[in-house]
């Protein structure tokens, strides 16, 4: 992250209920910071709502992000927050154009803190070709949140060749994952309290809009369905993908790439790279006819050398996901109840 | 990657397999004893890809699910009453206890965290000394010299608001338990890896002697695991008993001698009760009198209720290898990972859970 943006002189260094009270504190940390760095057209107004047309079919999604800790190598809650509403419209096959960015900061927090998140957020927003033009802040008592939580909601037209839908998906259909699993939930779980293991594993936290667009750009509704597998993990995913296509789901565990210090830390920690979460991948359900093709499309991409074909969609045993494992046996990924918690030995 | 891969690889898999095949001819009953050999068999598909005349039994080797319901009691007691720094291992805190789990516990206010080491609870200790920290320190012999260290730490330092509250279970005396078991229909153990990684092999040829039954001291992976079912195999087959350790790149007849003396400085040998199965004599550790000031059991008074256990939970004689996971009518229906009748369903390296997340298509097959 380049702080190429100098920290705007503010009266304080932290974050004080003050600045949540809709008054002059207010407006100071919204016209130095949020307003100056993000600015466009719309969030110029600075009104309480953006006004604006959309032409054709229009998606809109909405998250809220509470990472800990806020800052993990590959990222920060500022980009995670921009990326993961970005992708989330991408999935269901629109371009995300307008975001809107809504903070509950608690006091206490450091102001460069907060000035790097909000650099991270224009990174992302420009990296992505998006647009903050509403927002929201708040300031809670010390003690009554985590440092910052972002909602951000996010608005885009949806591809005229897209028909992203389950009841689409067939029998045949080739079942593509985009890179390699589990880097984010590993990147997190080696911050947290307690992990003291080193790593180099980084969050894969990305926008996915771009490529997602240009795929449905070549290949239409033969891209049938998409999704992030973001919490619950790949194996959640693929659990609702199974029930909302009424059919079941062949998988090999030899075509799916974890990178070499994942499943490492998966191995120490005792978690299943299928479970963790991932935020800059998608699974793609896509006509057999196509597979390969978009796979190679795939590999074109900067982030793509790791993507294939994981497995396809069957009659057999509907609604359940079957997995042959590295060793030729066959066993059943289910979704994961609850938080997936660590083995003790 | 190196030390798992060429575990893994399906070409070795293959030729175990068909020497398995090739060298079985009777209806062997094989009980691993580790629950973490039990989930990897479930977790590989091991379970379908073995004759159908070697029939796994999983064994009670979960320290999760054997901990006694009155155990988790307390440690919820000490959590929203005495208000300690609850530190557990992930895998404790979703075990339904009688009234509430610590994961209940920890939502209605207590302050339980997990970690994956005591010696960060000594840590926390250190950082809070106006609390009380207690560990519950639960497990078999492998997780017990990281909690006597952890203690004998806390006493070197000096730290005085530092206790475990202890729940050490021993696989000697759970196989001799299963084995005098009259019922008992198991032909052959393959015995835990890691524990036998501490405590060497002595312990057990005592057992194969008196029972005439092979051990094979057997690893983790898929490899590891096959080479322990054939080992065990050709013995039955031949008609004869021996215990033999396929896990040698692990595990050394001496077992790890600072482990051990780690544990022998902290811990004694007491009576344990066992979830599930009751009490079996000499069958665990307590903390020695020098350390009681770190017991949590002696430092803390336990006024409460008396514990009891859902009386419709078989984890006992699934424990105990007398039926399967998906056997129990409430597998599946009253009894889901998400809402646990019994520990074995809860904890990673319960059966029922490894037959939950994996195996359904047996559960259909069976239903």
């Amino acid at each position: 992250m380049q702080l190429s943006c100098p920290l705007p002189k503010l009266d304080f260094d932290t974050i004080n209920l003050g600045h949540g009270s809709g008054g002059t504190l207010t407006s100071q940390l919204l016209d130095a910071g949020v307003f100056k760095l993000l600015e466009n057209e719309l969030l110029n107004k600075k009104h309480d709502g953006a006004i604006f047309n959309l032409d054709g079919k229009v998606a809109m999604s909405t998250d809220t992000y509470v990472v800990s800790p806020i800052f993990f190598e590959g990222g920060n809650i500022g980009d995670l927050a921009i990326n993961g509403t970005i992708n989330d419209l991408a999935m269901c096959g629109a371009a995300a154009k307008y975001l809107t960015l809504g903070f509950v900061l608690e006091e206490g927090l450091k102001m460069t803190e907060f000035w790097e998140i909000l650099l991270s957020i224009k990174a992302a927003c420009e990296a992505a070709g998006v647009n903050i033009v509403t927002g929201d802040t708040k300031v809670v008592e010390r003690g009554k949140g985590d440092k910052i939580f972002i909602n951000t909601t996010g608005i885009g037209t949806v591809h005229p060749k897209a028909k992203i839908d389950a009841e689409n998906i067939k029998a045949g259909d080739k079942i593509i994952l985009s890179g390699p699993l589990a880097r984010h939930g590993i990147t997190i779980m080696s911050h947290r309290q307690g992990l003291q293991f080193e790593s180099t594993i980084s969050s894969d936290t990305r926008p996915l809009n771009k490529i997602v667009l240009s795929l449905l750009d070549e290949f239409g509704e033969k891209i049938r369905f998409l999704r992030d597998p973001t919490r619950g993990g790949l194996a959640t995913v693929l659990n609702e993908i199974a029930a909302g296509a009424k059919l079941g789901i062949d998988i090999a565990q030899k075509n799916m790439s974890v990178e070499e210090e994942v499943s490492g830390a998966c191995e120490m920690l005792g978690l299943d790279p299928m479970y963790v979460a991932n935020e800059g991948l998608f699974v793609a359900v896509v006509d057999a006819t196509v597979a390969d093709a978009v796979l190679y499309r795939l590999s074109e991409w900067e982030h793509g050398a790791m993507a294939s074909i994981i497995g396809e969609m069957t009659t057999d045993h509907p609604r359940q996901v079957i997995m042959k494992s590295l060793i030729g046996g066959r066993r059943v990924v289910n979704m994961l109840p609850g938080e997936q918690l660590p083995r003790i030995c | 990657m190196k030390y798992l891969s060429e575990f893994r690889s399906p070409e070795i898999v293959e030729a175990l397999l068909k020497e398995i095949r090739e060298t079985v001819k009777g209806n062997w009953n094989i009980m691993e004893v580790c629950g973490g050999q039990t989930h990897s068999l479930v977790k590989n598909g091991i379970l379908n890809m073995l004759p159908a005349n070697i029939q796994m039994v999983h064994g009670p080797g979960c320290p999760v699910c054997v901990t006694p319901v009155n155990l988790i009691d307390k440690a919820v007691h000490l959590a929203m009453e005495h208000k300690v720094i609850l530190c557990s291992y992930g895998d404790m805190i979703r075990v339904p206890g009688s009234g509430m789990s610590l994961l209940e516990a920890k939502s209605k206010g207590a302050d339980v965290r997990i970690l994956y080491s005591p010696l960060e609870a000594v840590n926390i200790a250190k950082e809070n000394p106006g609390r009380e920290v207690v560990f519950f320190a639960v497990g078999f012999e492998t997780t017990a010299p990281a909690n006597a260290l952890s203690v004998i730490q806390a006493y070197q330092s000096g730290v005085k608001n530092y206790s475990i509250l202890t729940s050490h279970v021993l696989v000697p005396p759970a196989i001799e338990a299963i084995m005098s078991d009259k019922e008992c229909e198991v032909d052959a153990f393959l015995g835990a890896g890691h524990v036998c990684a501490i405590m060497g092999m002595s312990e057990y040829y005592p057992i194969v002697e008196k029972y005439k039954i092979p051990i094979v001291i057997t690893g983790f992976e898929p490899v590891d695991l096959l080479e322990g079912i054939l080992a065990t195999v050709k013995q039955l087959e031949n008609g004869e008993y021996r215990l033999e350790n396929q896990y040698t790149r692990i595990v050394e007849a001496a077992g790890n001698t600072s482990a051990i003396k780690a544990i022998d400085q902290v811990f004694e040998v007491t009576d344990r009760e066992w979830r599930g199965i009751g009490e079996i004599a000499s069958s665990g550790y307590g903390v020695k009198d020098k350390y009681s000031a770190y017991d949590a059991m002696k430092k803390f008074k336990f006024d409460m209720a008396e514990s009891h256990e859902d009386p419709t939970c078989m984890s006992g004689d699934i424990m105990k290898g007398k039926i399967k996971p998906n056997q129990c009518p409430n597998f599946g229906t009253k009894c889901t990972p998400v809402q646990p009748l019994g520990a074995p369903m809860v904890s990673s390296e319960g059966a029922c859970a490894a037959y939950y997340y994996f195996n359904m298509i047996t559960v259909e097959e069976v239903i």
